[in-house]
């Protein structure tokens, strides 16, 4: 199940670049939260900075509280516990390209000593039919490279491979900005199945994805949050000026 | 005018790979029509006569060869590769790094006898003997600055994206290292290990101050041992024209063993390699 997430004073930098100033937010339990804003306002930065992604980079540098479920990240523990608890999907597909279907699905159990084959099994035929893939693959999960499959079979695979963990939280960072709509309109279809289970944050570009499948939208502006509500209200009634003109396309 | 340039441009291609295996065709051929006839299985199984007599074989040698470049993969891949890793992985903008960096490109230029001087001056000249032992320490070391360039230089061509995603699964980072890097770039440190195989497979130099070269039977580590160049170098200054025939010989076989060692190594590690794997 998922859990909500609440951000205090967050604040990030990348060397002198003050990213993230001062975010403030709550995110809702087993909903889909959309993050809109133009390139560079810091809504990537965002959302790894809930994962402890962010502190990978040797520039990089965070302040603020984040409390997942009732764990404070930045004190109660350490970064790789958090990272399977909150799962994450990238912008471009990244399939391991050595691995299997099946091992890069099974990766990341592998990966931390899990070696049980009739669950590995299980869990592998699960997440693959939680992302909706495993009709397509399941004839060659351990023949086929997982970097065989097309873009949006990748991404589906890369999400499966996030939900093998078990994670609460998924996070997913523009995970259709680089697939065709056909692909697209499956991740969104996706999406909405997920999220019953899992709290999940998306970061978009495309104002008509986040109003598609988020509950709530953010809309971040050089590095703060100007406006966070139910996705309704920012796209037909917005209260700052602001995001009025960026979601109206005056912007961005 | 577009057509004639691009075709000009073919021809220029054309022409370098020609220029570039044209020496190895021409070696391989003349080594064939000077070493083939002295090929028989006698050269295969028997080990060299005394001086003077005619007759005789390599059999020695080959197995020689084979155990000092076994020793030398032992010590130079294992060893070059970890600092492989240490360079493009855990020390990368360090001090260390950059010195063992520093290090293994200045190593890479030492001519090859002078490390034969230095094993000399390390291990024979400390037990007051020469031996198989040190030949393959001398070739072993000759081999770490390759091997350790190459797997750094493959492992940093790892992309980005795959080491973040095996850091968001919740792997340590040492084991997304060992498991997802380094598996990833394996294809390329392979090549890696078979050039620098391939390399000191030939070497005459540092032998001679080492491994010393012997006429008779021996795969003990502690002795003296025979090698294919040192036989063939022993042979070719000789005054006999029967053994010039046999050093022909002597060489056809190291470079087909050679090109044999790394087809072999190919095939074994490209098996189990997936459909549509990059």
């Amino acid at each position: 199940m998922g859990v909500g997430i609440e951000v205090v004073n967050l604040n990030a930098w990348y060397a002198a670049n003050h990213t993230l100033q001062d975010i403030n937010l709550n995110i809702p339990a087993n909903h889909a939260t959309a993050l809109i804003g133009p390139s560079g306002c810091g809504k990537s930065t965002f959302v790894r900075c809930l994962n402890r992604m962010h502190e990978t980079n040797p520039i990089a540098r965070v302040t603020g509280t984040v409390r997942i479920g009732d764990l404070d990240i930045y004190k109660d523990a350490k970064p790789v516990e958090i990272r399977r608890r909150v799962g994450m999907v990238f912008q471009r597909p990244n399939p391991f390209p050595t691995m299997s279907i099946y091992d890069n699905v099974a990766a990341g159990l592998k990966l931390n000593g899990y070696r049980n084959r009739r669950l590995l099994d299980e869990i592998v035929e699960q997440s693959l039919k939680d992302s909706a893939l495993w009709d397509e693959v399941k004839d060659d999960l351990k023949k086929k490279s997982g970097a065989s499959l097309s873009g949006g079979q990748q991404q589906r695979l890369c999400i499966a491979r996030a939900l093998a963990v078990d994670p609460e939280v998924l996070l997913m960072d523009e995970p259709a900005s680089a697939l065709d709509p056909v692909s697209t309109s499956k991740i969104e279809d996706l999406i909405f199945e997920l999220k019953s289970q899992y709290t999940i944050v998306i970061v978009t570009h495309n104002m008509q994805q986040a109003a598609r499948v988020a509950e709530k939208t953010g809309f971040f502006l050089n590095g703060r949050m100007v406006e966070f509500d139910s996705t309704h209200k920012i796209f037909t009634n917005p209260s700052d000026k602001r995001t009025e003109d960026y979601i109206t396309g005056r912007f961005g | 005018m577009r057509t004639a340039t691009d075709g000009l441009a073919t021809g220029l291609a054309v022409l370098s790979t020609v220029l570039v295996v044209a020496p190895l065709v021409a070696i391989f051929v003349y080594l064939i029509y000077k070493g083939a006839s002295s090929l028989s299985l006698a050269f295969f199984t028997q080990v060299p006569k005394p001086e003077g007599e005619t007759g005789g074989g390599m059999a020695n040698a080959i197995v020689g060869s084979a155990v000092l470049l076994g020793l030398a993969s032992l010590i130079g891949v294992p060893i070059g590769i970890s600092g492989g890793i240490f360079l493009a992985e855990f020390g990368r903008g360090t001090k260390l790094a950059n010195a063992v960096r520093f290090t293994a490109d200045v190593l890479n230029g030492v001519p090859s006898i002078v490390m034969g001087i230095a094993v000399y001056s390390l291990i024979v000249y400390q037990q007051k003997h020469f031996s198989a032992f040190s030949g393959g320490v001398a070739l072993g070391i000759m081999m770490i600055p390759t091997v350790t360039r190459t797997t750094e230089e493959m492992l940093l061509m790892v992309p980005h994206a795959v080491r973040e995603a095996a850091l968001a699964l919740g792997v340590p980072n040492w084991r997304s290292v060992l498991s997802i890097t380094v598996k990833t770039a394996s294809p390329g440190i392979i090549t890696g290990c078979m050039l620098a195989f391939a390399r000191v497979a030939g070497e005459t130099a540092p032998l001679i101050f080492t491994a010393l070269g012997n006429s008779n039977w021996s795969v003990n580590l502690n002795e003296p041992i025979a090698a294919l160049p040192l036989q063939i170098y022993t042979y070719a200054i000789s005054p006999y024209d029967d053994l010039h025939r046999l050093a022909w010989a002597g060489a056809l076989v190291l470079i087909v063993l050679i090109v044999a060692a790394v087809s072999l190594v190919r095939y074994v590690t490209s098996r189990g390699v997936l459909k549509g794997a990059s």
